[in-house]
This record gives C-alpha cells, structure tokens and sequence, in this order.
C-alpha cells in the first residue's frame, strides 16, 4: 500500500525545509454523518521527524488540525542525501512511517 | 453543535505540483513548560491540554504558566477565512532559545489546536492549516527561555465549520 505520508525536504546552505503531508481524514467528534449520527473523533495525535537519529521537530495535532494535515518548518545540519525520517500515530494507534531522502 | 467542514482534497494536488511553498500560510502554536512538554523527545500526546476551554486554562494545563504579549512573534494567517476547514496558519518568532510553538483557536470547541516541539537546531518556525468553527481570535503560543510569549490576530470565516 502506498504510504500515507509525502515529505519534500530540501537542502540549502546550512538548513532544510521540510514540507510534508499526511493522508488522514482528521476527523474532529463534531460532524455528523448523513444519518445525523456523530462521526467519532479520528485523527493523528504525534508525528516526529528524525534527522541522524535526533528528533528535529515534533507535531502534537489535535481534532483542529485540517484533513490530510500539511505542516513545514526548518532544521539545521541536513545535508543532501541524508534520510529523514517521518513517523505517525493516531487516536487509534494506527501509524505510519517513511523515510524520505533530503533533496 | 459545532462542527467543521470536510476540508477539500488540496493536499496531495499542491504536492504534487511542487506548489506547497507559495500560498499557504502557516498556523503556530507554542507549547512547553509543563511535565509533558518539557522533554523534547517525549512521545506522549498532552491529552489533557487539548481538552481544554480557554486560552488561560489550555496554557497553564500545557506549559503550566501563562504568557505574555510579544512583538517578536509572527503569526500570519488570513484576515478572512472563505473556508474554516483549511486556514493556513504560519507562526515565527526573532525569541532567541525557542523550544516549543502552540497555536490556539478561541473559539473552537475545543481551544488548542496544535503543539510543536523545537529542539535545539531546529528554526522556531511552523506552518499549518487548522479547522476553524467559526469568526475566532487565533493565538500563537511561543516558549522561549522557559518563558511564554503570545501574539494574537482575529481571523473571520464567512463559511464556518458547519457549511452553512
């Protein structure tokens, strides 16, 4: 099955932007399905982003956070070539987990 | 009750075209002080936090204290909102020693909305999109040399959660 997670990482100078994306319907406990029934909460909980086996950046998301979650931000030391590594876990303790390489 | 719309499938569409860095703007959150948040390798989920009402309440339950105005922090998000399922959120700040950026939704139901751990190394910088319910007061939360710092700005959804 294909990954649920896409990541665009980008060497330049001494950091890397990081742009990823997560499949994930991030449903918030409000909505109601067309039974008028409430769909249960469901969303992603932690995502962490590992560099040279050191946590660079850790994502707690709530039920606010939109469906197929975008998130960026900016490590220093990344250099191209080197693996990142994307992990996630949900309310329901699904996960998923890819290793992207820094362009 | 409230309730947020399905926000559109954009994602993969933007990824796909390369197209992610121009147009959306970022959420920020800042978080950190308390037991959950003060180890930056913990993996656990401040469970607690996010059920919370309130800016004063979510902080103090997060961090364990309560922030002050900053001038140093850049929270960019839209003046209005045409679709409160997907509001990009972007958070920075000039602080020196960040080490965690919360963002907060007023109005929400339930107040914080995402929380960022900032190692050492890593730019006190973040962007997202968050589901907003309805005309709210979002509010970037940035820890900072074991201080908490907040900037706020007023985002209206002409569509809000609900889809009319």
């Amino acid at each position: 099955m294909a990954s649920t997670i896409r990541v665009r990482a980008v060497a330049s100078g001494d950091s890397t932007e990081v742009q990823s994306l997560i499949q994930h319907p991030m449903d918030s406990g409000f909505v109601k399905d067309s039974k008028g029934e409430l769909i249960p909460a469901h969303h992603i909980e932690v995502v962490t982003f590992e560099h040279g086996g050191k946590v660079v950046f850790t994502a707690y998301w709530g039920p606010a956070v939109s469906k197929d979650p975008y998130v960026k931000f900016k490590f220093k030391g990344g250099k191209k070539g080197d693996d990142l590594k994307v992990s996630w876990v949900d309310n329901k303790g699904a996960s998923d987990s890819m290793v992207a390489k820094i362009q | 009750m409230t309730c947020f719309p399905d926000a559109p499938d954009v994602a993969r569409r933007l990824l796909l075209k390369g197209a992610l860095a121009g147009g959306l703007a970022g959420l920020g959150f800042a978080a950190s002080g308390s037991f959950a948040f003060a180890d930056v390798n913990a993996k656990d989920w401040p469970a607690d936090a996010f059920k919370q009402k309130g800016e004063a309440e979510t902080l103090k339950d997060l961090y364990g204290k309560a922030a002050e105005v900053s001038d140093k922090i850049t929270l960019d998000a839209p003046e209005i909102a045409e679709n409160g399922a997907v509001v990009p959120v972007s958070v920075a700040s000039t602080l020196p020693n960040v080490t965690a950026i919360s963002i907060l939704v007023l109005e929400n139901p339930n107040t914080l909305a995402a929380a960022y751990k900032i190692p050492e190394g890593t730019e006190p910088s973040v962007s997202n999109r968050l589901k907003m319910a309805k005309t709210s007061k979002v509010v970037a939360v940035v820890e900072a040399g074991g201080k908490l710092y907040s900037a706020s700005k007023e985002v209206k959804v002409t569509v809000g959660g609900c889809g009319g």
